[in-house]
């Protein structure tokens, strides 16, 4: 989100959901819709309906390939030079945005070049996807001026994460599918209130509304809002602060409501540096993996029980109403952290939660028009500076923040880890439509577990046969930093050399094996290929 | 193009393309219908929906009939009001007459069918369809013996969710909805379908007899489970949420997923933690994590590593030991992850009491991952 930040001047969805139905083109690269956000997968198959072409590039057969005029079978990891390949034949073709490119974007004719060798021989080789696929999609995705873009953590969880963005960047620059009503490109956030946390600023480079902590006239700003001096040392990402912890440099935390045990990469390591900690804190809902290594564990309240709002996908601020009293003694995060804050010398001196999003709009002014009186019936999509204004509904209509957007070249690079004699599989991780995250919650619905309650590694068909390994049959899943006894699903939904599980199941966690191997500039680990090999039990 | 239509003396002028049904509603008059439904195709199929235009000689569906220009509509007679309440009449002789016991009752669009044109008795005595086969899945109750064959299922599993697990088999009164080969259903289980049925026929299992509409009340609120934030209504009796849907009006359509619709059961746990703890052994004897979920083990928490505290003690606890450590080894020792699951306002506060009272931008929560 960052990286898309640094190009457009947003990290977020550009569209709406809604507009989704006026597409005439949708690109969906390296996300599950159908399985991670079922109901946008919905407003796609309505604009199918209503007679949209549609893309999907994934190293799975996902169940958007259904809808799919041209799938796009890519190896894990070579998306790049996939990308890369298609402006090629939009430039050759001559299906570029030429007024676009010369009135709102710079370097262009230096990215040009970058792309020159990509052409879809090339491109075969590095993604197996075959050249006539590449040329058909570039002519599709190319030649349409209402098109939407849509990734999630296929295209960001590898070490080239930030290239990865850069080049689908290029790609909606070349054709100018971008700021317009049902044209953009779209970051689908993983998690229901992902984009309010980052709006917020549980983000250790900048202050609430994405203002930068090392910048002093920002820094003045929040002391004088706060009336505190602030620390001006940007701080560690969360897949920073693990080694840190491990290291000795990180000495305390305060983890509310994330199990970094079951979602972050290279469990084993994780575990050794929480318990390494001298303090623990968690603040959660139930006894997660993570909880049982705190040294104090409080409990709180879940959606049901609190009142305030979520930020969704689209930037819509929306109400999160109070309908049961917590169980238990269990209290608000917010009056948690109020009484915290207080016993640490800075009461804070919120009456409710709507005193904390007035206060919020204060120092970002695209929250300024927000009121929960106003979100009564339906959300606000920000930007939406005063009370009088309606929302955002797509970004960029009046053209970029900084004027002109830059091309950056984005060359391909292999993943951290390849196949090898002795690791032969490439492992891609993810979801399935019925498990949460680390199913803190899922897991404890009866009706989801009976149905999708076990953990499996899926295998395609080939690899099955040629290993003899059957449907249902017990394997080991190993990797350099792991191995994992987890049943064999065969399917077709994997090609021949790959491997998928799912990251929902603490009892065979994929990311025992996954490589905690980040992307140099926004630290994401690369969830999304690691090099494994499988032995029948 | 707009065409002039007249329905029960009042003029519209409508876009062409334009139902009858929908230019009567746009004129807020109202036509009764079972099988329509205003975001799937027409269908034609219930005949409740009829009406008389001028200059044709027999009673028309007003869902499947296109507004010619300069129509004169009558959507209610004498005739008319007697046709529904046969059909009506016809339909509910085939049906179980059990709404004492029916999850829908109060909101089944049948059943207040039957309440408006006053049907009681049943003057069509036969044969009656009888399935004793319980479907097997964990999520839908299908009791076809209530099923009205309005197709509203079928349309939306194929057309909204792409899915097409059930169609129309077999002929006549033989006529049932049923997935291949009469299986159990084994599809995405988004409960699109539970949405839009008119009748008690789909209903959600884990709902079954735990409250309709008395001492229900409903609380709108955002989902919390991925980005799209889809808006949903709470239904909660006592202190439990006992089923969730989403209304029509929503900009989610009233669609929801899975997770949306049955994955709610988490909030009412006996897992659910509700007394601050204190750790009492030491760290590396801890079990080692993953055991929780081994079959049948659901939140086997091993409690004598900790002990119950009251909040002071855990408050005071947290804080003397961040001030210790903060003035042992620096604030920048300390880091605080916070959580996409929490709200905006939590998360605003949490990097604002990692930031301004302990002094660290040590702060970061799951974006990544």
């Amino acid at each position: 989100m960052a990286s898309l930040a640094a190009i457009f001047g947003s990290g977020a969805m550009t569209n709406s959901i809604k507009e989704i139905e006026g597409m005439e083109m949708i690109f969906i690269i390296g996300s599950n819709t159908k399985e991670s956000h079922p109901v946008i997968a919905n407003r796609m198959i309505k604009a199918y309906r209503k007679g949209a072409k549609i893309i999907v590039a994934d190293p799975r057969r996902v169940p958007m390939v259904r809808f799919a005029e041209v799938f796009l079978n890519l190896r894990p990891g070579a998306d790049i030079a996939l990308i890369n390949g298609l402006a090629h034949v939009i430039l050759k073709e001559g299906l570029d945005n030429k007024e676009f490119i010369a009135d709102k974007t710079e370097g262009f004719e230096e990215w040009k070049k970058s792309v020159e060798t990509y052409t879809p021989e090339y491109v075969e080789k590095i993604t197996g996807v075959p050249a006539v696929d590449i040329i058909k999609a570039a002519r599709l995705y190319g030649s349409s001026r209402k098109a939407g873009l849509f990734y999630t953590m296929g295209i960001t969880q590898h070490t080239c994460g930030t290239e990865n963005v850069n080049a689908v960047a290029n790609l909606v620059m070349l054709t100018g599918n971008i700021g317009r009503e049902s044209t953009g490109v779209n970051p689908l956030r993983g998690q229901n209130n992902v984009q309010g946390a980052s709006d917020a600023a549980c983000l250790p480079n900048v202050y609430p509304g994405y203002q930068k902590v090392d910048l002093p006239e920002i820094r003045e700003k929040f002391e004088k809002a706060w009336g505190v001096s602030l620390s001006p040392r940007p701080g560690l990402t969360a897949t920073e602060m693990i080694p840190a912890a491990l290291e000795g440099k990180i000495k305390a935390m305060y983890i509310m409501g994330e199990n970094p045990v079951i979602t972050d990469p290279n469990t084993h390591h994780t575990v050794d540096a929480l318990k390494k900690l001298d303090f623990l804190v968690v603040q959660d809902i139930f006894m997660t993996e993570t909880a049982e290594l705190a040294d104090v564990v409080l409990p709180s309240t879940c959606f049901a029980e609190k009142n305030g709002t979520f930020s969704n996908t689209e930037r819509k601020v929306q109400r999160v109403r109070k309908a049961v009293e917590p169980p238990g003694d269990a209290r608000s995060d917010l009056s948690i952290i109020m009484e915290i804050s207080k016993r640490l010398g800075y009461p804070m001196n919120y009456k409710s939660p709507e005193d904390v999003l007035v206060e919020f709009g204060q120092v970002w002014p695209n929250l300024a028009g927000i009121t929960y009186q106003r979100l009564d019936k339906d959300g606000i999509q920000w930007p939406c500076p005063d009370k009088d204004h309606p929302g955002t509904e797509y970004l960029y209509k009046e053209g970029f923040p900084k004027g002109k957007v830059r091309f950056t070249p984005a060359a391909y690079t292999p993943p951290a880890e390849v196949a090898s004699e002795e690791y032969p599989f490439v492992l891609t991780t993810g979801r399935n439509l019925y498990q949460y995250h680390s199913g803190s919650m899922t897991r404890r619905v009866k009706a989801i577990e009976a149905h999708a309650g076990e953990p499996y590694v899926e295998i395609s068909p080939g690899d099955g046969e040629r290993l003899h390994i059957k449907d249902g049959e017990a394997v080991k899943v190993t990797s350099r930093r792991g191995s994992i006894k987890i049943k064999a699903r065969i399917t077709p939904k994997v090609s021949m050399g790959t491997v998928f599980i799912p990251m929902h199941y603490s009892e065979a966690a994929a990311n025992v094996i996954t490589n905690d191997a980040l992307d140099a500039q926004v630290k994401i680990p690369e969830f999304k290929v690691c090099a494994v090999k499988i032995e029948k039990k | 193009m707009a065409f002039k239509v007249t329905i029960d003396g009042k003029m519209a002028e409508v876009p062409e393309g334009t139902t009858v049904l929908e230019a009567a509603r746009m004129l807020n008059i109202t036509i009764p219908t079972l099988c329509h439904h205003p975001k799937l195709t027409p269908f034609g199929g219930c005949r409740l929906c009829i009406v008389e235009i001028k200059g044709i000689p027999r009673p028309v569906t007003s869902c499947t009939t296109p507004v010619n220009d300069g129509m004169e509509v009558t959507t209610s007679t004498p005739q008319i009001e007697d046709l529904r309440k046969t059909v009506l009449e016809l339909i509910l002789s085939d049906h179980p007459n059990d709404c004492m016991i029916c999850e829908r009752a109060g909101d089944c669009t049948l059943q207040e069918m039957a309440y408006i044109y006053g049907v009681r008795e049943n003057r069509f005595e036969g044969e009656r369809r009888t399935y004793e086969k319980k479907d097997g899945n964990p999520f839908i109750e299908r009791d076809m013996e209530k099923c009205i064959l309005c197709g509203r299922c079928v349309k939306v599993c194929d057309e909204v969710q792409g899915v097409g697990a059930i169609d129309f088999a077999y002929r006549g009164f033989q006529s049932k909805i049923c997935p291949p080969y009469e299986k159990d259903l084994n599809c995405e289980f988004c409960g699109q379908c539970v949405s839009v049925c008119p009748t008690g026929a789909l209903s959600g299992k884990m709902w079954s007899r735990l409250g309709r509409q008395k001492d229900v009340k409903e609380v709108d609120t955002t989902c919390a489970y991925c980005g799209t934030g889809c808006n949903i209504t709470l239904h909660v009796k006592g202190n439990d949420v006992i089923r969730v849907t989403s209304k029509e009006d929503t900009w989610n359509e009233g669609w929801l997923c899975v997770k949306g619709r049955f994955g709610y059961q988490f909030i009412n746990s006996p897992d659910r933690l509700k007394k601050p703890l204190i750790r009492i052994t030491p760290k590396d004897q801890s079990n080692p994590p993953f055991t929780h979920f081994a079959k049948g083990g659901h939140g086997g928490i091993t409690r004598s590593q900790f002990k119950e505290v009251s909040w002071n003690e855990a408050l005071d606890h947290i804080s003397g030991r961040l001030t210790e450590i903060k003035a042992k080894h620096g604030a920048d020792a300390i880091g605080g992850l916070s959580s996409a699951r929490c709200t905006n306002e939590e998360n605003y506060a949490f990097q604002k009491m990692i930031r301004a009272a302990v002094g660290a931008n040590n702060v970061d929560h799951c974006a990544r991952l």
